[in-house]
């Protein structure tokens, strides 16, 4: 009964009408192997392609054959830049290319194009899904390739029809003689016109906005059928010919070695096993069926080695507590670091008559997305690899492989399947990737291996969200206006972490959320004292933004109570030069039904208030109002109203769906998620001991959505910052409580 | 041992101990119930056994001998199981979409049992996880298909 899925075709249950464009059958007969269709290089010899790069550099997102395949049938084939991690960049890029390129995004199939120089699309220079970079740091690219592609389309219609293509023009996957009224289909035309050279950029005309059919429309996910009955296939369930399971039990703590195997014998005399083996940092057992494997290795008795002085990974220390290190944290002197300063802080401070001071921290997190970490490896008969693994960033996968392998990267096809989450999991970690392990398994059994972790292997060794403590000093003015701020932020952010060592440059990814900030304040000094500490750290949805938004804007609220001053209008008076915030705020604020803080009685009898926060996450801006009450001690999110300004946007029903995301994990970090570590290791190794919110604990959620027509921001991310200090000021208006920590589960109210 | 899973016999080899999930996934080939947790915290492996849900990653396959198991892969030959699908896609709740398998098994269970569900037994019923945050959209499709809107 086993369903081998050995080709791309198979997984994603294409048409297996063959494409009928010469440049795929190229690449076809270039370096695939077997079935498999992916990991092709570009043929350098096409005519095309030489058009294309025009005998010298090729323009980003110009390889039209690289991406695009249309079919007989008049179906779309795209190769993605970008992975689909459910944050919807698989149909809002067939909305994209389909809007200019002339052809209903429904009629897209769209997959994860291979590492590999044509893909590398975004302004950046980079190719990485992350940062809510997608759409918009490729928007116009992507758009000038389906537009490269529509040319060709034309041009190829002229050819057929034998008229000038001035006479031409098209209509959803068709191409129209309006003279003779005669038309061709996409499909029809797709051999001739993906062998004929790619025009020049310039030579192309976008389509003037106002006339989008697709960009800017809640147009259907092009995988929600297939994610709805089981069809669609991640990294966990692909299986090759000959391929045997593996399961892997960690050192407990990250640094540690394998020493003896107190019943190695007995393990290997288990049912299914195959092969037990040593790895660095890890026992692992091959077996038939990945329970056997589990089982097994989980019963092997592992006399664990403490970590040697020449560790290559950050040794996690015996003594290492998560509450110990917050405390050292908030008392760390420094040396400070300045990232962002106006005016003289330490002047207004002095001469202020009224100064606060709050320290703040946060809590590790574990990513806690629902597909535990897989990777299957394959070597091929000619020594090649081909390897399938969850991943954010191809051509940074490829590179290491080829680095651990001694493979020159042409002989490594990376295989990117759909991800069952991310939210930053999937980026390049050093030891908290199971494919180094996969890659190794397959090596010594000489069959492909698929490597499961499970969750509680996945849990010990997740880069955490990091932590910070800040120290906030502030000073308002005799009438109660804020004058200084100052935020000293004892931290390692995820950026310098990954490094291992901070830069000549602060780290972005610490501050932001501290820094950045639009308010009005004339003296303000963003600071950090860098403080490398002993846990695996990494980058978590909305990444610096995620716990500096918390502390910034409830500090914020509290200069506002301690001056008497409304925190909604204190941040309308802060933002009184900002047309854009001032909009954003006016909205969240007309969203809610109007401003209003309470204490106030509910419908039901409850006694609630709100509050508000702001966030500048990616290039977007956010404005955020909680409603709250208390139940059983602990803190009830009924409302969430966000307003939400990315500039412009490809699709509203994504975007909405984006915003119900961020808030959930929003107040997951808020109400009850914290990876909390004694004695070196992991108090939670599942989700029994590491609540992520539950149905119960999410609120309504209500979105707004503002096109200001500034630049694009994005949406993955932005719409989580706002989150937990919404909640904590609203938490503090209720009952006079000011939490000055996450999650709140770790305090009671009354 | 002998099952029956949607509806067909299979012959499985496996010990009695064995999680019902592994023996869907890696002994039959049939993925679309996933592994989460393997505690029954998350729901991702819900399967139905005689019409009920039940956590596969817990559930010893001896205990489903002589049981009618349904799992994913044969839920749109359930009529209920259909209108739950298409209420989905019509809701458009995936994201990541690596939950969804159970919740449409979850979903359909519960409209199985109970055609009209108050919002408060949907909340009782439809408690597996979701890390990309659908369940607002969740109990929106499953609020239209208890209102007989879907």
């Amino acid at each position: 009964m086993n369903m081998p899925v050995d080709s791309m075709e198979d997984l994603f249950k294409r048409p297996l009408a063959d494409p009928i464009n010469l440049s795929r059958r190229r690449f076809l007969t270039g370096t695939a192997i077997g079935a498999l269709v992916l990991g092709f290089g570009l043929p350098l010899g096409s005519t095309r392609v030489q058009a294309a790069a025009g005998g010298g550099a090729v323009e980003r997102g110009t390889q039209v054959p690289a991406f695009l395949e249309i079919r007989p049938d008049n179906t779309v084939y795209l190769r993605c830049p970008f992975m689909e991690g459910g944050q919807g960049t698989f149909t809002a890029m067939a909305q994209i290319v389909g809007e200019e390129l002339d052809v209903d995004p429904a009629s897209f199939v769209v997959e994860a194009a291979p590492p590999g120089e044509a893909y590398v699309v975004m302004d950046n220079g980079m190719r990485i899904t992350g940062g809510s970079m997608s759409v918009r740091m490729s928007y116009p690219t992507m758009r000038r390739l389906g537009a490269l592609a529509r040319a060709m389309m034309l041009q190829a219609g002229a050819q057929r029809l034998g008229v000038p293509v001035s006479e031409l023009s098209t209509e959803p996957g068709k191409v129209i003689h309006a003279k003779s009224g005669r038309s061709v289909a996409y499909g029809e035309l797709a051999e001739r016109a993906m062998d004929l050279p790619v025009p020049d950029p310039a030579s192309v005309q976008l389509r003037d906005p106002s006339q989008f059919r697709w960009i800017g429309k809640p147009v259907k996910r092009l995988d929600a059928y297939d994610k709805s009955t089981g069809k669609a296939m991640y990294s966990i369930d692909l299986k090759v010919d000959g391929m045997l399971h593996a399961a892997v039990q960690h050192a407990p703590r990250l640094g540690m070695t394998v020493g003896s195997l107190r019943n190695e014998e007995q393990v290997k005399a288990m049912r299914g096993v195959h092969s037990v083996h040593r790895l660095p940092g890890a026992v692992a057992v091959v077996a038939e069926r990945w329970w056997h494997a589990r089982r097994a290795v989980e019963a092997i008795q592992v006399d664990w080695q403490e970590p040697t002085a020449d560790s290559k990974v950050r040794p996690m220390p015996a003594d290492f507590s998560s509450d110990a290190y917050l405390k050292r944290l908030a008392t760390e002197k420094g040396p400070v670091r300045d990232d962002e300063t106006e005016g003289d802080v330490a002047k207004a401070l002095a001469s202020a008559k009224t100064r606060i001071e709050a320290t703040y921290n946060n809590q590790y997190l574990n990513h806690a997305q629902l597909e535990p970490p897989s990777a299957l490896a394959r070597f091929n008969g000619d020594g090649s690899l081909d390897v399938w693994l969850p991943n954010q960033a191809p051509d940074m996968f490829r590179a290491d492989i080829a680095k651990r392998t001694g493979l020159d990267p042409s002989r490594i096809t990376l295989h990117s399947p759909l991800l069952g989450g991310f939210f930053g999991r999937h980026f390049l970690y050093d030891s908290a990737s199971p494919y180094p392990q996969a890659i190794e398994l397959a090596k010594a059994v000489g069959r492909p291996v698929k490597l499961i972790w499970s969750r509680e292997e996945e849990f010990v060794r997740d880069a955490l969200r990091p932590v910070a403590a800040v120290n906030f000093r502030g000073a308002l003015d005799n009438d109660g206006w804020p004058v200084a701020i100052e935020a000293i932020s004892a931290t390692e952010g995820p950026t310098e972490a990954i490094a291992g060592k901070q830069g000549e440059k602060l780290d972005p990814t610490a501050l932001e959320g501290l820094s950045g900030k639009s308010y009005a304040i004339p003296n303000k000094r963003i600071a950090q004292i860098y403080v490398k500490g002993p846990a695996m750290l990494g980058y978590w949805r909305s990444v610096g933004n995620s716990l500096n938004d918390f502390f910034y804007e409830s500090f914020l609220d509290e200069l506002a109570d301690k001056g008497g001053k409304d925190p909604f209008e204190l941040r309308l008076r802060l933002l009184r030069d900002n047309k854009r915030l001032t909009t954003l705020l006016q909205a969240v604020g007309e969203l809610s039904g109007g401003w209003k803080r309470g204490p106030f009685t509910a419908e039901d009898g409850s006694k609630r208030a709100r509050g508000v926060a702001m966030a500048s996450p990616f290039g977007t801006q956010t404005a955020v109002i909680a409603e709250v009450s208390i139940e059983n001690g602990q803190v009830k999110v009924h409302d969430i109203w966000q307003a939400i300004d990315p500039g412009s946007i490809v699709n509203p029903a994504i975007v909405e769906a984006q915003v119900n995301g961020a808030v959930a994990l929003g107040l997951s970090q808020t109400l009850v998620e914290e990876a909390v570590w004694v004695d070196g290791k992991p108090r939670a190794r599942n989700y029994d001991l590491y609540p992520i919110l539950p149905p119960a604990r999410m609120a309504r959620v209500h979105v707004r959505v503002i096109e200001s027509g500034e630049k694009m921001g994005g949406v993955g991310e932005p719409p989580l910052p706002a989150v937990a200090p919404a909640v904590a000021n609203a938490v503090a208006a209720l009952t006079g409580q000011r939490v000055r920590s996450m999650p709140l589960s770790r305090h009671s109210f009354t | 041992m002998e099952l029956r899973i949607n509806q067909k016999t299979y012959q499985v080899d496996a010990d009695a101990d064995t999680p019902l999930l592994w023996v869907i996934r890696d002994d039959l080939g049939m993925t679309g119930t996933k592994y989460g947790c393997g505690l029954a915290q998350c729901g991702a492996c819900s399967v139905l056994v005689d019409g009920n849900v039940v956590r596969s990653c817990v559930t010893p396959v001896a205990g489903v001998v002589g049981r009618e198991v349904t799992t994913i892969e044969a839920i749109e030959h359930d009529e209920v199981g259909k209108r739950v699908v298409s209420t989905w896609v019509e809701h458009q709740v995936a994201q990541c979409g690596y939950c969804q398998s159970g919740q449409v098994m979850a979903a359909t269970a519960l409209l199985k049992h109970n055609p009209k569900p108050s919002d408060e037994q949907i909340e009782a019923a439809m408690i597996n996880l979701c890390r990309c945050g659908t369940y607002n959209a969740i109990h929106a499709a499953v609020h239209d298909l208890a209102k007989g809107e879907a």
